[in-house]
């Protein structure tokens, strides 16, 4: 199972933390700290996998982001690797064109969309474009509730005129 | 994509981005917190869409790594929101910010509940995402049966289903009880025929989990799974937007060849046909693309197929196939291929018999070792691990110890303790291993372990062949300049023993040898100075005739060090001392070390518990299995000094070793005996000494007796530090979890604040009781009178009775009489003036909390001298709560102002009402209440261990009814009780406390009661009672007991105390 995902920039700021297995506050940060130090100092051409204790981080990275997902020891490496993929690729279609500045100001955004992605560590649905509809529902519920309470607002606005 | 409606959220997120620097992001974000908090404050007018932006920015700065320790009520409330987006963020919020432990998330099960079986579809999903990623053992118990029925429902459509799976795949993780095995087998058999691939993904998922537990139960989906696998190779049925680049959904096809492995093999010959036919496509059909993600798409099945055929014990031609796959995949420049590959070998070892056949690639392996990045370094370096043998030790030990020297720290320790392993293990003649130790302790000293260096030695000292060779090579290291230290104790044990041996060879005198080694001596540690002291006297008590100058020099370190500050030093300093004056006499003593007895490796032993990951785990028990231990070579009694034995076939049982170590020379034996207590090869020195030390004993100068005793003691403190090492590495990791539920103060703050809930206490308050001092004595705007007696005992025998004194200075007593009835209780206050003037401006006002009413009677401002008054409150229980009341007390004696703020006995249990029950009534309740909110457990620890009698007297005196006899197990305590309030009424509260007799300070404590509040104060309260039982234990359990505490007064006191 994925026992948590990261996505650090380069410069060590956090983008996104979504913990699938118990961790304490303390040890969440311990982790980060630990983990984007190691990342962030691989070279380019190295593989993907990083050995980490008794666990395996599997992470790549986009432009300026680190995408991490951190695994069982006998997990599919290749298989976690896509999941990272597919997760960015439903990131790509829903923003068009995602970059870093994107997942910043719509860091909401991006944890509804990997708890469409993921759940209970593991991964849900496997089909962008199920994924996209499910994304888009949400937002015209969202839509919907927002114009219903100005227009609510609005009746009583003129109602106590 | 503006965050749409949320302004102050963007603006927020760009003055922190905006920042310059760390100060002042922090104090930008410290001014967010500020303000959130105080709109937290004033709940009442915050609108829920308002709470919603203060949540999400919580999360943003929470990502941002600061703490955020509030708000979290705020956020677990949203969930309860009626409409969708306020309901999605405070479960999307809530699942990031708390994990499944947080107390907050059990106040919200009935919610979530609600949300799951309700038929609000986009709620169910909010309601199942959640419990999915932080869902526990509390969420288990109370929501599988529902998550199963959506799971197996005909009407969800698959959006709900396939999470349902994945939340019920939580649940069992958390509690493997919520599936029954019996009904869930066929129930799975049906959910494989799914249409859905989202669905089925996720039934997979859950299917790995199951059969990973109980495979015996899941065979009957054994063909379904093969079928499924058939299908998507074959890409039949798969919509496009299933197919991953041209692949049908490859995490399906691992997931389902995961499940396979599970199963120790597939018997049915026409499935295993069909499976392996599968298994020869994906082997033979994948290929190598340019596009990078179908590549790894195509790898991943083409990996988990590998390893389905490793398990499946396929024909040997299938085997080398997979072989020869792996050895294309060593050589590939693309780095992930490279590692896959060098993992899978290593797992190939474990299974199958193909060493031949991985030797090949023997060479390019070690090209693996050079490689920059340190994954894959690993990889090859535990590969090579696991292939070593006879054949190949020599030239994978020398590749290792080549890259020892550039290797980077993080991979030195592991690599030096292989290296050490492997020449033990597989060295072709024993100067090889002699020399690769010490060429390790040379490159390497600061990570060669102890047990290394000790393993050489009882090599040496068990091969007679050896020690001369061994003498003379630690001879020529320590010439070098620089020579770590681990050299040096090697080397001054080995020339202490042997260096007689090299008497003949020009430049090896005592002398000489003293020399080389006394060099060494002023700059280690005392612990190898110790080694070293042992070493001279060996050195000058083996040289007959002595040379007097050696003699000189070698008494002259001796005297210099009777008086070192180390015991050990110390002790052996004088003993040598004496041995020296005693002279040719005492030769015995200082004879060579017997032979130790064989033992396993201690290396191995480490190497089992070094933590790794799985692979490298499995290689050392490969290592085990095939472990002939050198020792084989010591248990050669009779044949010293001839050539010893070839190292024996890895096959030999390591049993026949010790069969053949059995006949002893009888002559040895009391020396063996002897060193067989001491684990390190220094220690034997001084035991030998110590047994010595009676005989010196007769002469009064000698070392007194009790030293010999302690003398082993400091030697053996390397390994006790090791050891400590080793026990403190994996707590300091579990502390962090485990100071969570020993912070009594945290989850009292957490009981105390029902801010979420329960309409606005005071919070000042509200943070007092986790320490119960803090509240005792409000200390008023300037109190120079001070109290007679402690208010704190005082308060706690109130709690339990219902008459007694409250408060008392040098002027004025108050003392308490209180009656209960139902919800309602009569409490008067008696306020006698001691003093011979009278007292003004007297103030008695009660701040009542929340959940209390308090009607408050007149009070006048004046007590004449040596006079009483009376004031008798009424009081209201609304709600269960554990808030004290407290009073504000304030006269003037003459000018001086005199005011306290005093607790008053006001509690939970007041309200209680003990009830007889009968086992029958007790037990259709207690089922009848079937978990949280209404039914609530918690494991209580560091209660304040008093046996079950007292324990049981203890809740008699809170009113909680105990009902013996109930419980079957005699360690268990039942009670009922009824709390009165008028919120809920009388509430029949039903209690049960386990205890465990081995351990008194931690218990299970369940509480159950129609109504969740109560049960969730009353559990608080009874806990608090249980940890802070210290001064309540010794008030005798009666309850009326009139005027116990102040018999001791004398005065206007007692007098006083009497008229209440």
């Amino acid at each position: 199972m994925i026992h948590f995902v990261l996505l650090i920039s380069r410069q060590g700021k956090v983008r996104l933390t979504k913990w699938y297995s118990p961790h304490t506050q303390k040890e969440r940060t311990k982790v980060i700290r630990e983990l984007s130090g190691m990342i962030l100092s691989r070279g380019p051409k190295l593989c993907n996998f990083l050995e980490w204790r008794g666990l395996k981080v599997v992470y790549k990275r986009y432009a300026s982001l680190y995408f991490c997902m951190c695994v069982d020891a006998d997990d599919n490496e290749l298989e976690t690797l896509e999941i990272i993929h597919h997760f960015v690729e439903i990131l790509d279609r829903y923003f068009g064109n995602v970059c870093e500045l994107d997942l910043i100001f719509n860091f909401h955004k991006a944890y509804y969309i990997l708890d469409e992605v993921l759940i209970a560590g593991e991964l849900q649905e496997t089909s962008k474009k199920s994924v996209a509809r499910v994304i888009a529902a949400q937002d015209t519920l969202i839509e919907h509730a927002k114009e219903q309470s100005s227009s609510l607002s609005n009746i009583i606005a003129q109602a106590t005129k | 994509m503006a965050l749409s409606g949320m302004r102050g959220l963007s603006t927020f997120i760009s003055d922190v981005r905006n920042c310059q620097n760390k100060e002042a992001e922090r104090s930008r974000v410290d001014k967010e917190l500020a303000n959130i908090r105080t709109k937290f404050k004033n709940e009442k007018g915050l609108a829920l869409h308002e709470k919603k932006k203060y949540v999400w920015k919580m999360l943003y700065i929470y990502m941002l790594g600061y703490d955020v320790d509030f708000g979290h009520m705020e956020t677990v409330s949203l969930i309860s929101a009626p409409k969708y987006p306020e309901k999605q963020v405070g479960y999307i919020v809530t699942s990031c910010l708390l994990n499944e432990n947080h107390d907050f998330l059990r106040l919200v099960i009935n919610t979530v509940r609600n949300d799951i079986i309700g038929n609000n579809e986009t709620f169910q999903c909010l309601a199942l995402t959640m419990v999915g990623n932080i869902g526990g053992r509390d969420f288990s118990e109370s929501l599988a049966p529902d998550v199963q029925k959506l799971l197996l429902s005909n009407s969800c459509r698959p959006v709900v289903r396939k999470k349902a799976a994945l939340c019920l795949l939580r649940l069992y993780r958390k509690n493997p009880d919520v599936v029954n095995v019996d009904g869930w087998s066929e129930r799975m058999v049906h959910l494989l025929d799914e249409k859905d691939i989202g669905v089925l993904t996720a039934v997979m998922s859950l299917l790995v989990s199951l059969v990973a537990n109980t495979p015996d139960a899941y065979w009957n989906c054994v063909p379904k799974c093969v079928r499924i696998l058939e299908r998507l190779t074959r890409g039949q049925e798969i919509p496009q937007e299933y197919t991953y680049y041209g692949i049908p959904s490859p995490w399906l096809q691992v997931k389902t060849m995961r499940v396979l492995q599970y199963f120790p093999t597939i018997e049915d010959p026409n499935i295993r046909k069909s499976l392996f036919e599968i298994l020869q496509r994906i082997l033979m059909g994948t290929d190598v693309v340019k596009n990078v993600n179908k590549n790894n798409a195509s790898h991943a099945v083409l990996f988990e197929a590998l390893a389905l055929v490793m398990h499946l014990d396929a024909e040997k031609e299938m085997l080398s196939q997979c072989v020869a796959l792996l050895g294309k995949f060593i050589a590939v420049r693309e780095p992930n291929i490279r590692y896959l590959g060098l993992e899978n070998m290593t797992r190939m070892l474990l299974v199958v018999d193909v060493q031949d056949t991985i030797k090949k690639h023997q060479a390019q392996i070690i090209t693996s070792l050079k490689d920059p990045d340190i994954s894959i370094r690993r990889r090859s370096l535990d590969l090579l691990y696991g292939m070593c043998d006879v054949s190949n030790a020599r030239e994978i030990v020398e590749e290792l110890l080549q890259y020892l020297t550039t290797a980077d720290f993080g991979i030195r320790e592991e690599l030096a303790l292989k290296a050490a392993i492997l020449s033990e293990s597989f060295a072709p003649d024993l100067k090889w291993y002699v020399d690769v130790i010490l060429q390790l302790i040379e490159k390497a000293g600061d990570f060669v372990s102890d047990d290394i260096w000790y393993r050489v030695v009882q090599f040496v000292t068990n091969n007679e062949d050896l020690q001369a060779y061994a003498a003379a090579t630690v001879l020529a290291y320590l010439d070098k300049p620089a020579v770590h230290e681990t050299m040096v104790k090697v080397a001054g044990y080995l020339l202490g023993e042997y260096s007689h041996l090299l008497a003949r060879q020009p430049g090896c005198t005592p002398k000489d040898i003293f020399y080389v080694i006394y060099d060494k001596f002023p700059i280690v540690t005392i612990g190898t100075k110790a080694i070293l002291l042992s070493a001279f006297a060996k050195i000058l008590l083996h040289s007959q005739p002595q040379d007097p100058e050696l003699r000189e020099r070698v008494i002259d370190v001796f005297k210099r060090y009777e008086c070192s500050v180390d015991a050990d030093v110390q002790q052996r300093c004088v003993e040598y001392l004496m041995l020296c004056e005693k002279g040719p006499d005492m030769v015995d003593i200082m004879a060579e070390m017997p032979k130790f007895p064989e033992r396993q490796s201690a290396l191995l032993k480490r190497a089992e518990n070094t933590e790794g990951d799985a692979a490298e785990a499995s290689a050392t028990k490969l290592r085990l299995q095939q472990q002939n231990s050198m020792a084989l070579v010591v248990a050669e009694p009779q044949t010293n000094g001839a050539a010893h034995p070839p190292i024996l076939k890895p096959s030999v049982a390591p049993v026949q070793t010790e069969q053949l170590a059995l006949p002893e020379p009888p002559s040895s034996a009391h020396q063996r005996a002897l060193s067989n207590g001491n684990a390190h090869p220094e220690v034997p020195v001084t035991a030998a000494a110590a047994v010595a030390a009676p005989s010196l004993l007769e002469e009064p100068i000698t070392a007194p007796a009790s030293m010999p005793a302690t003398a082993p003691a400091p030697t053996p403190a390397p390994s006790a530090v090791d050891l400590l090492g080793d026990l403190l590495a994996p707590l300091a990791i579990e502390a962090a979890p485990g100071t969570m539920p020993s912070d009594n103060n945290a989850i009292l703050d957490f009981g105390l604040d029902p801010s979420g809930l329960a309409p606005g206490p005071a919070p000042a308050q509200v943070s007092g009781p986790a320490d119960p001092l803090t509240l005792a004595l409000y200390d008023g705007p300037d109190t120079k009178v001070q109290p007679i007696g402690n208010i704190e005992d005082w308060y706690k025998a109130l709690m339990i009775k219902d008459s007694g004194i409250l408060y008392e200075d040098p002027y004025v007593q108050i003392g308490v009489k209180a009656d209960w009835r139902g919800i309602q209780g009569r409490l008067v206050l008696f306020i006698g003036n001691k003093h011979t003037g009278s007292l003004s401006n007297v103030k008695v006002v009660v701040l009542p909390p929340s959940h209390l009413r308090f009607q408050s009677p007149p009070v006048p401002d004046t007590i004449p001298p040596r006079a009483q008054v009376q004031c008798p409150f009424d009081i209201f229980c609304l709600q269960a709560s554990r808030e004290t009341a407290v009073l504000e007390f304030a006269y003037n004696n003459g000018n001086i102002p005199v005011g306290v703020n005093l607790k008053l006995p006001v509690l939970m249990n007041k309200f209680l009402q003990a009830v007889p029950v009968t086992a029958n009534d007790f037990v259709g309740r207690w089922r009848a209440l079937t978990g949280p909110p209404t039914k609530l457990q918690e494991v209580v620890r560091n209660v304040r261990p008093i046996p079950l009698a007292e324990m049981a007297a203890l809740f008699n005196s809170l009113h909680i009814g105990v009902a013996p006899g109930l419980d079957p197990n005699v360690n268990n305590i039942v009670c009922a009780s009824t709390f009165y309030s008028e919120s809920a009424q009388a509430t029949l509260c039903l209690i049960r406390v386990e205890t465990d007799p081995s351990d008194r300070t931690q218990l299970r404590l369940t509480v159950g009661s129609p109504d969740p509040t109560t049960t969730y104060e009353l559990k608080e309260y009874i806990k608090e009672q249980l940890i802070d039982v210290r001064t309540l234990t010794p008030v005798p359990p009666v309850v009326p007991a009139p005027t116990p505490a102040i018999s001791g007064l004398t005065g206007p006191a007692a007098v006083l105390a009497g008229l209440i």
